[in-house]
């Protein structure tokens, strides 16, 4: 026999189960929400009265293994981080255009990747984020600069071309124009759809820390 | 399990000598024999890049890297043991050793060269690949993931090697350095050769990669810059 005291405690402990369980359903409803916001697609678009500021891009050409500087004016948003992100929009959509010198979207690793069709607009994002922290150093140094951390989504690698050449020169042009717009940025790391990956498509590795000042001058081809 | 540390494999156990004796010489490429009674055998590494569920780049639609970078190590190992050079491979078949065993199998040869063979569909040419590493001198043990420090200025060597042999055949080459694996764990003089299809140009007409004319043309370049590179390194104190 259940005592009218036990039936109480259970009904107040299931109550107050289900109190938590609607609670923290909403607490992750709204974490999601904030996600989606800063990962929405507002940061790509280029902000609305804003002035137009010259950027340098660094476009890589696969013919002769070389990167060249490009200099465009485009209205930029103030934040470093979302900066970060639109620089590296319009960089990696360039590599879409079909005329490109170094062209997105062909044969991918693995033998089981598609090509994304079309051009523009019409692919999936190629970057999911870019996170910007201070960048970790040595014990009994000065904090010098700043550590981004791009993240490329899933499908900006599986449908990269798979080759050092290419990987390489997409790394490398990342990193630079990086470096040449926001001077802060001094150390870059990669990941894809937010997970640490062994390589991009299956040649330049992704788990090591690319050094911004250092990397672009000594790795661009000749 | 990756190994932390690995031997050096340039420092050689030497016996304290009666006299003095100048000072050491810079270091060598390969490790000095136990018995210096005994030349050391000039010994090659070549890795067949990918293979069996990793197949590399879509070269074509009947072409996979794995499949041509297979048939261009071992057509190499034919051709350098024709030239009396020894020569050890990380694969002989579709399998894909892990960039683990493939760094150990290169490592306890012990090897004067080290040669990836890698192939794209993008771009024209051979590319060659050295280790982005900055340049370190060899201690006792090295970290393995960056190993290939202490070897860098002779890769870079090695590269120039290559790059003028290629030349000499009239294949158009570009330089580049990269972080690559097992590339930046090898204790040895490693460049990663990556062959490319022949874009038409002033000097070129367009060539697949499946040309055997071609390969043959890069495959003879390697073998003579391999050669250079023993008779380079039979001439180091």
């Amino acid at each position: 026999m259940i005592s009218k005291a036990q039936r109480i405690l259970f009904f107040s402990m299931l109550l107050a189960a289900v109190v938590m369980a609607a609670v923290l359903i909403r607490l992750r409803e709204r974490a999601e929400d904030r996600l989606h916001g800063v990962q929405g697609p507002t940061l790509a678009v280029e902000p609305a009265g804003v002035p137009a500021t010259p950027v340098t891009l660094l476009i890589p050409n696969d013919a002769d293994n070389s990167i060249a500087e490009s200099q465009r004016n485009l209205p930029l948003p103030q934040d470093d981080g979302a900066r970060a992100r639109v620089l590296l929009e319009i960089l990696l959509e360039a590599f879409h255009d079909p005329k490109s010198t170094h062209p997105l979207g062909g044969a991918g690793i693995g033998g089981s990747k598609e090509s994304i069709p079309g051009a523009g607009k019409t692919h999936a994002p190629d970057i999911d984020e870019v996170f910007l922290m201070p960048a970790p150093q040595a014990a009994g140094q000065r904090s010098a600069g700043k550590m981004a951390v791009v993240n490329f989504s899933a499908a900006f690698a599986q449908s990269h071309p798979s080759g050092i050449e290419p990987e390489t020169l997409t790394l490398l042009a990342v990193i630079g124009t990086l470096h040449a717009n926001l001077r802060a940025i001094t150390q870059v790391r990669f990941l894809v759809d937010g997970r640490q990956q062994e390589t991009l498509a299956g040649h330049a590795d992704l788990t090591r820390t690319y050094l911004a000042g250092e990397t672009v001058p000594a790795g661009v081809g000749n | 399990m990756v190994p932390l540390l690995l031997p050096a494999t340039g420092i050689a156990q030497q016996t304290q000598p009666a006299v003095p004796v100048p000072p050491a010489p810079p270091v060598p490429s390969v490790p000095a024999p136990a018995n210096p009674n005994v030349a050391p055998r000039f010994l090659v590494v070549v890795d067949a890049a990918h293979g069996g569920n990793d197949t590399g780049a879509r070269i074509s639609d009947h072409l996979l890297e794995k499949d041509i970078t297979l048939s261009l190590a071992i057509r190499l190992r034919s051709m350098l043991s024709a030239h009396g050079i020894g020569v050890v491979t990380t694969r002989d078949a579709d399998i894909n050793p892990s960039p683990t065993n493939r760094a150990e199998t290169a490592n306890h040869s012990p090897a004067a060269a080290c040669i990836l063979i890698h192939a794209t569909a993008t771009g024209s040419g051979v590319h060659l690949y050295t280790s982005s590493l900055a340049p370190t001198s060899i201690t006792r043990f090295l970290p393995w993931q960056t190993a290939q420090s202490a070897y860098v200025t002779q890769s870079l060597k090695l590269s120039s090697e290559i790059d003028s042999a290629l030349a000499h055949a009239e294949i158009p080459v570009s330089l580049g350095r990269t972080f690559l694996q097992p590339m930046d764990s090898l204790t040895c003089p490693a460049v990663a050769v990556e062959v490319a299809p022949l874009a038409a140009g002033a000097t070129t007409k367009s060539t697949p990669l499946t040309d055997t004319a071609y390969q043959r043309s890069i495959l003879d370049a390697l073998t003579a810059a391999i050669d250079e590179w023993r008779t380079d390194w039979r001439q180091q104190p």
